[in-house]
């Protein structure tokens, strides 16, 4: 959807602004979920202290991007479309860092994984990794060309990540059970297995502030709360 | 009363001239709503806004055509008493125009010219009570019988809703009442608004968007003498559901 300019020229400047700081940070987000994968499935363990360190970047984009909010809710009063896309933006931007703070605990998991031998050839993690960051992208993506339908599509296939978790927790519960030995290892497994589904719990609440933005709906919690 | 509507408006035009300044407005005023007109300059909210009380009447060559219905009785019937008319629908105007007497009298002026009361006992009595209406009886009890252009903009236009107030009326018409006042006054007449309506039905053009969207329950957007949007107005100020009130609303226009 095309955007008017808006007629102060200063306001346009600082929704561009956020914009491009709401955007570097899910870039920056998405990167660390795919290194954190990375670690375990190259057995990369200095990826992991990459991912960890950069987590620092992640928390300061947040808080410069907490601080451009109340600066426009406080000096432009904005309404509409406007106070939706700042609305989205305090919360969205929660939901990026939260994404960060889980490819950190991924990348721990995994740091800790690759010491020991394999439990198993990993086939449907990387499967679940590779849609669980689809989503994340697809997300972001929705966000920046305001696309409703695409955000409809991630909260559809955030499905199918929790279907993934499902199978991948009895999986290893049958090893788990056959073998008091695989315990530990199945179990951090299942640790990044739950992470990559929350990555997936955090794009599809992005993609809900999306159709927000979009549509001005609230679609959370199965309520459509338009008005009233 | 009829279902809480106090005023309807169906497809009104209206001219100046040859000019056509509104083009098939509708729109239903509930009673004791506060409804806000918001649109540009020249959007013709102002020329709605004194088509309620018939006061474009006076205007040479304007012309009007649809129909006003107040509590369900036509405004523009031909045998429409104007004066009564507009004693039930008060006017609050943008400059505050006190009589050039005190402050009493242009309180007690309405009353005694509609011939409410002659009763002395009476009149201060009205006096007192609207000017406590007008949230203005503290600050001028003490001085009654002073002039009323000794008192400051913000009192000066609280006087004049209290003069409004006087004759009883059941709606108010108000275009920009605050635009001229600093913000304290401002904030005290947006106060007297949220107020007031408990007993009257409010209709207020402004200019100041931020103003409509702290007042008013609904609100209408006039863009070109035509009523775009119209609406609930935390509706309106979050989702809008038409692109021009968007527009307008987040200062995208021109």
């Amino acid at each position: 959807m095309s955007e008017r300019e808006h007629t102060s020229k200063q306001f346009e400047q600082q929704l561009r602004t956020l914009k491009d700081k709401l955007l570097l940070m899910g870039h920056h987000a998405e990167k660390m979920i795919a290194d954190s994968i990375q670690v375990l499935v190259d057995r990369r363990p200095s990826l992991a202290e990459d991912v960890i360190n950069s987590d620092d970047e992640l928390d300061q984009l947040e808080l410069g991007i907490d601080n451009l909010c109340y600066q426009i809710l406080a000096l432009e009063q904005p309404v509409a479309r406007d106070l939706r896309f700042i609305a989205t933006a305090l919360k969205i931007v929660r939901d990026i860092e939260r994404i960060g703070d889980i490819a950190v605990n991924i990348s721990e998991r995994a740091a800790e994984l690759i010491q020991e031998p394999e439990l198993k050839r990993l086939i449907d993690l990387p499967i679940m990794a590779e849609a669980a960051q689809k989503i994340l992208k697809e997300s972001l993506d929705a966000f920046v060309n305001s696309d409703a339908e695409l955000a409809e599509k991630v909260i559809r296939d955030d499905r199918f990540i929790d279907d993934c978790y499902e199978h991948i927790f009895r999986e290893l519960l049958t090893y788990m059970m056959e073998d008091t030995k695989y315990i530990s290892r199945a179990l951090k497994v299942i640790f990044i297995a739950k992470h990559l589904e929350r990555v997936g719990d955090h794009s599809s609440n992005i993609a809900e502030m999306v159709i927000f933005l979009v549509r001005g709906q609230d679609i959370r919690h199965g309520t459509r709360l338009d008005r009233g | 009363m009829r279902d809480g509507l106090k005023i309807e408006v169906s497809n009104m035009d209206f001219y100046y001239g040859t000019h056509k300044a509104l083009q098939d407005v509708n729109m239903k005023v509930r009673e004791n709503y506060v409804t806000a007109l918001i649109g540009p300059s020249g959007c013709g909210k102002s020329t709605f806004l004194r088509s309620l009380n018939r006061m474009n009447d006076l205007i040479p060559g304007s012309r009007f055509e649809g129909k006003v219905q107040l509590d369900g009785e036509d405004v523009y019937a031909s045998g429409m008493d104007v004066i009564q008319l507009r004693r039930r629908v008060g006017m609050i105007f943008q400059r505050s125009n006190p009589f050039p007497m005190s402050i009493y009298e242009n309180v007690a002026y309405g009353v005694r010219v509609n011939g409410l009361t002659r009763d002395r006992v009476k009149l201060d009595e009205i006096v007192e009570r609207t000017l406590r209406a007008a949230a203005l009886w503290e600050e001028v009890k003490d001085r009654m019988a002073k002039s009323a252009m000794g008192l400051s903009g913000g009192q000066q236009q609280r006087l004049c809703i209290a003069r409004a107030l006087a004759v009883e009326p059941e709606v108010l018409l108000m275009d920009e009442p605050a635009s001229a006042l600093d913000p304290i006054s401002t904030a005290k007449i947006e106060e007297l608004i949220y107020e007031l309506k408990q007993n009257y039905t409010i209709v207020i053009v402004t200019h100041n968007m931020q103003q409509a969207a702290r007042v008013s329950d609904e609100s209408g957007f006039f863009l070109n003498g035509r009523l775009i949007e119209f609406g609930e107005t935390r509706k309106l100020f979050t989702a809008p559901t038409n692109r021009e009130t968007e527009d307008y609303i987040t200062g995208r226009f021109g």
